[in-house]
C-alpha cells in the first residue's frame, strides 16, 4: 500500500477528510521550503502537494505564475525540489508528498532518471498538469513499477467515458478541478461540485480530492462534505507572497489560514 | 516519402512520429476531441469546402501570383528566383487563409466568441478581420513587448473591433501570449473558439492549420507546372511556428526532387544564444500542448528568445517540422537579424516588394542558396507577408524618426 493510500484509508476509517495544501517549491526562497512543509503538517496537512516551478505554467493563474517566477529567480530546479523532499523526509516519514508540475522539466531530466530520483527522495505521487493518460503510456509504467502514485485531473468537462478511463490510469486519488478556469480564479459552486463528485464516486472507487476555489474554512467545509479531501493552493501561495519579507510571520500566517480549515473539516466527522 | 506515409500522419492521437500530441490540462480535452471530430467530418463536406474556396477566391483574392523576380535573379547570378505572393492576400499575409478556415469552423460549432494569440500582429489582424466579417466577438492576446514593436497592427485590430489584451507575464512576447490565450480558453471553453495562428499547439491544430495553409503549396505546384513545365528545385520559407512553411511544403512532400528549406531566426547569431531557432539549436520537449523541438535550459525551463521579427520570436515550432527535420525531408537553417535586414532592403530596392521581417529571413537565405545553384534551376520563396507593419522597426534601427 502506498503512503498516500494508507493515509486516505486511515482518514476514511475515522470519518475524516484529507486536507491537502499546495505550495510552490523554492517560493519565496529554496532555503525556506522544507521548513514551510513542516509548518503545513503542524497546521494539519494530511498530504502535501509540492509544486515544481515551470517557466510557462499555462494552467495556473497569476498567483502561482508569480510563485514560479520567484522560485526560478533563485534557480530552483527539479533536482533541488527532489533534494528538498529528501530533507523533509529526515524529520517526517509519514506525510505523503505529491509533486505537481508540468511535463517538460521532468522530461528534461529523463523520465526514468526522474522516477528513480523521486522514489529515492521519498516522493509518493506525481501529478503532471499537462499530461493526460493518453500521452502517459511511456511514463506511467515507470511510476507503477516504483510504487509511485500517478494522479490525474478530472474536470467539469470530463465525459463519463473519460472519467472511467482516467480513473483506471490513476492511483492514490483523483484530483477534481472544481471549475473551468485556472488556479486562483473564479468562484466555486458547491452544489455543482457536489453533484459532479457524487457522480464521479459512482464511476470509480478511488478517493476524490477537490481543488480550485477553496480559500477558507467555509469553502473547505462545504467541499469536504461531498469529497474525500480538499486541495488548497492559491490562497496559501498568495499568503506566502504577502509575507515573504518575514519568515516567522509567514509561518504564523500559513498556520492561521490552514488551522481553521482543519477544524472545519474535522467538525464534519463528529 | 510515399503518399501512404503521408496519409498516415498525424496518427489517431495527433502524433507525427515522436512529435505532436495533446498535452493539455483536462478541462480542454473534450473541446479538442470535439474539434477533431467536427473537422474530420467537415473536411470531406463539399459544402464546407466550397464555402472555404469561395472565400479564398473572392475575399482573400486567391490564387496569389507566382512572380518571376527577374532583377533579383540577375543580381544574384544563379538560379531563377520566383516569389509566391502571399503578401498580396487580403490583410497582407498568409495568416488569413487559416483564419477563414477556423472562423468557418467556429461558426459551424456555434461559438460566438473567438480568441487568438499573436506575435507580429498578422494573425491577430487576420482573426479580427474574419471576426468582423462574421460578427464574432474577438479577443487577441499579445505580449507587451510585441505591442510596442507592432503598434500599427494593434491599431488595425482595434479598428476592426477586436479587444487587444496586453500580456505582461514572462518574456512578454508570443509564447506568453499563447499561455494567456490558453488560460482564457480554459475559463471560457463553453462559448469560445481558439483560433491558433500556427501549426503548433495540441492536436488537431497542427493538422487543420496545415490543411488550411496548404493552398499555398498546391497553387505554387500548379503555377510552376503551368509557367515553366516543371516543378521548382527548391522552396524557401521562414519558420517561426511554421505555418507558411508547412503550407508551402506539404503539397510537395512526395516530390523528392524538390528541396525544402525552412529558415529560422538566427537573431544575434546561434552561437550567442540570442536567437529563436529551436530546430537549429534546440531539443525535443513539451510546450503549449505538443511535443516538439524547443529552446530550453538544462532544467527544462523554456528559454528566452530573440529575433528582430516579432512573428518568429517563439521558442517552439510546429511538430510536423520536427518530424520533417528528423527524417531529413526538409532542411532547417537560420539567418541572423542583420542578414534578414539585408534581405528586406534588397527585395525592396530591387523588386519594389517590401517583405515582412519574418519573410525577409527566407529572402536572405534564398539569395545565398540561389547564388550557389545553376542558372537553369528554380527557387521559390514564400513571400508570407508584407512589410508595412515593420517600417517602424526598420526606421528605429536606421535611427530615423517616422
Amino acid at each position: 500500500m502506498s503512503r498516500i493510500e494508507g493515509v486516505l484509508k486511515s482518514l476514511k476509517g475515522q470519518g475524516r477528510k484529507a486536507l491537502i495544501p499546495y505550495i510552490t517549491a523554492g517560493d519565496p526562497h529554496p532555503d525556506q521550503t522544507v521548513d514551510l512543509m513542516h509548518t503545513l503538517v503542524d497546521a494539519g496537512a494530511d498530504i502535501i502537494e509540492l509544486g515544481v516551478p515551470f517557466s510557462d505554467p499555462m494552467a495556473d493563474g497569476p498567483v502561482i505564475q508569480r510563485a514560479c517566477e520567484r522560485a526560478l529567480k533563485h534557480g530552483t530546479s527539479l533536482r533541488q525540489v527532489l533534494a528538498m523532499v529528501k530533507t523533509f523526509r529526515e524529520k517526517d516519514d509519514a506525510t505523503p508528498v505529491v509533486l505537481m508540475g508540468y511535463l517538460n522539466p521532468m522530461e528534461a531530466m529523463g523520465q526514468e532518471k526522474f522516477a528513480d530520483a523521486a522514489v529515492d527522495a521519498g516522493v509518493d505521487g506525481i501529478l503532471t498538469v499537462d499530461l493526460p493518460p493518453e500521452e502517459a503510456d511511456e511514463v506511467a509504467p515507470l511510476f507503477t513499477a516504483r510504487n509511485l502514485d500517478a494522479i490525474f485531473l478530472l474536470a467539469p468537462t470530463t465525459t463519463d467515458d473519460r472519467i472511467r478511463a482516467i480513473s483506471e490510469h490513476s492511483s492514490g486519488y483523483v484530483y477534481y478541478v472544481s471549475f473551468k478556469g485556472v488556479t486562483g480564479a473564479g468562484k466555486i459552486d458547491v452544489d455543482e461540485v457536489a453533484a459532479k463528485v457524487a457522480h464521479i464516486h459512482e464511476l470509480t472507487a478511488l478517493p476524490v480530492a477537490v481543488g480550485f476555489g477553496i480559500r477558507d474554512a467555509a469553502t473547505a467545509s462545504a467541499v469536504g462534505r461531498v469529497s474525500d479531501g480538499v486541495i488548497v493552493g492559491s490562497v496559501l501561495v498568495d499568503t506566502i507572497a504577502r509575507n515573504q519579507a518575514d519568515p516567522d510571520q509567514l509561518k504564523r500566517a500559513l498556520t492561521d489560514l490552514l488551522h481553521p480549515m482543519r477544524e472545519a473539516l474535522d467538525s464534519l466527522a463528529s | 516519402m510515399t503518399e501512404e506515409m503521408l496519409k498516415a500522419l498525424p496518427d489517431a492521437r495527433g502524433h507525427f512520429g515522436a512529435y505532436g500530441g495533446r498535452f493539455v490540462s483536462e478541462t480542454l480535452f473534450d473541446s479538442l476531441l470535439t474539434l477533431e471530430r467536427e473537422y474530420k467530418r467537415l473536411k470531406d463536406d463539399p459544402e464546407f469546402q466550397a464555402e472555404f474556396d469561395r472565400d479564398l477566391a473572392h475575399y482573400v483574392g486567391r490564387p496569389s501570383p507566382l512572380y518571376f523576380a527577374e532583377r533579383l535573379t540577375r543580381e544574384t547570378g544563379g538560379a531563377q528566383i520566383w516569389l509566391k505572393r502571399e503578401d498580396l492576400n487580403h490583410t497582407g499575409a498568409h495568416k488569413v487563409n487559416n483564419t477563414i478556415g477556423q472562423a468557418l469552423l467556429a461558426r459551424f460549432l456555434g461559438k460566438k466568441r473567438v480568441i487568438a494569440e499573436t506575435g507580429a500582429g498578422q494573425h491577430g489582424v487576420a482573426t479580427a478581420t474574419v471576426c468582423a466579417r462574421l460578427g464574432l466577438e474577438c479577443h487577441v492576446f499579445m505580449g507587451e513587448e510585441d505591442i510596442r514593436r507592432q503598434s500599427p497592427n494593434v491599431y488595425r485590430m482595434k479598428l476592426l473591433g477586436a479587444e487587444v489584451h496586453s500580456v505582461t507575464s514572462g518574456t512578454r512576447t508570443l509564447k506568453d501570449a499563447m499561455n494567456d490565450a490558453m488560460r482564457d480558453w480554459v475559463a471560457n471553453v463553453d462559448d469560445t473558439f481558439y483560433i491558433i495562428g500556427t501549426v503548433a499547439g495540441p492536436h488537431p491544430y497542427p493538422l487543420l492549420v496545415r490543411d488550411f495553409q496548404s493552398v499555398i503549396g498546391r497553387e505554387t505546384r500548379q503555377q510552376s507546372l503551368d509557367r515553366t513545365g516543371k516543378l521548382p528545385d527548391a522552396l524557401v520559407a521562414c519558420v517561426g511556428g511554421g505555418s507558411n512553411a508547412i503550407g508551402m511544403f506539404y503539397p510537395f512532400l512526395t516530390d523528392e526532387s524538390v528541396e525544402l528549406y525552412g529558415v529560422e531566426a538566427g537573431g544575434l547569431g546561434i552561437e550567442t544564444g540570442q536567437h529563436a531557432a529551436p530546430l537549429s539549436a534546440g531539443r525535443p520537449g513539451v510546450l503549449h500542448g505538443n511535443r516538439t523541438y524547443l529552446m530550453e535550459d538544462e532544467n527544462g525551463q523554456i528559454a528566452g528568445t530573440h529575433s528582430v521579427s516579432a512573428g518568429l520570436d517563439y521558442p517552439g515550432v510546429g511538430p510536423e517540422h520536427s518530424w520533417l527535420k528528423d527524417i531529413g525531408r526538409a532542411h532547417y537553417v537560420s539567418v541572423t537579424d542583420d542578414e534578414a535586414l539585408d534581405g528586406f532592403r534588397k527585395l525592396t530596392r530591387v523588386e519594389g516588394i517590401m517583405p515582412a521581417l519574418e519573410t525577409a529571413h527566407a529572402v536572405a537565405y534564398a539569395i545565398k542558396l540561389a547564388a550557389s545553384m545553376d542558372k537553369d534551376k528554380m527557387v521559390v520563396i514564400n513571400i508570407s507577408g508584407r512589410g508595412d507593419k515593420d517600417m517602424q522597426t526598420i526606421a528605429e534601427i536606421d535611427g530615423i524618426e517616422v
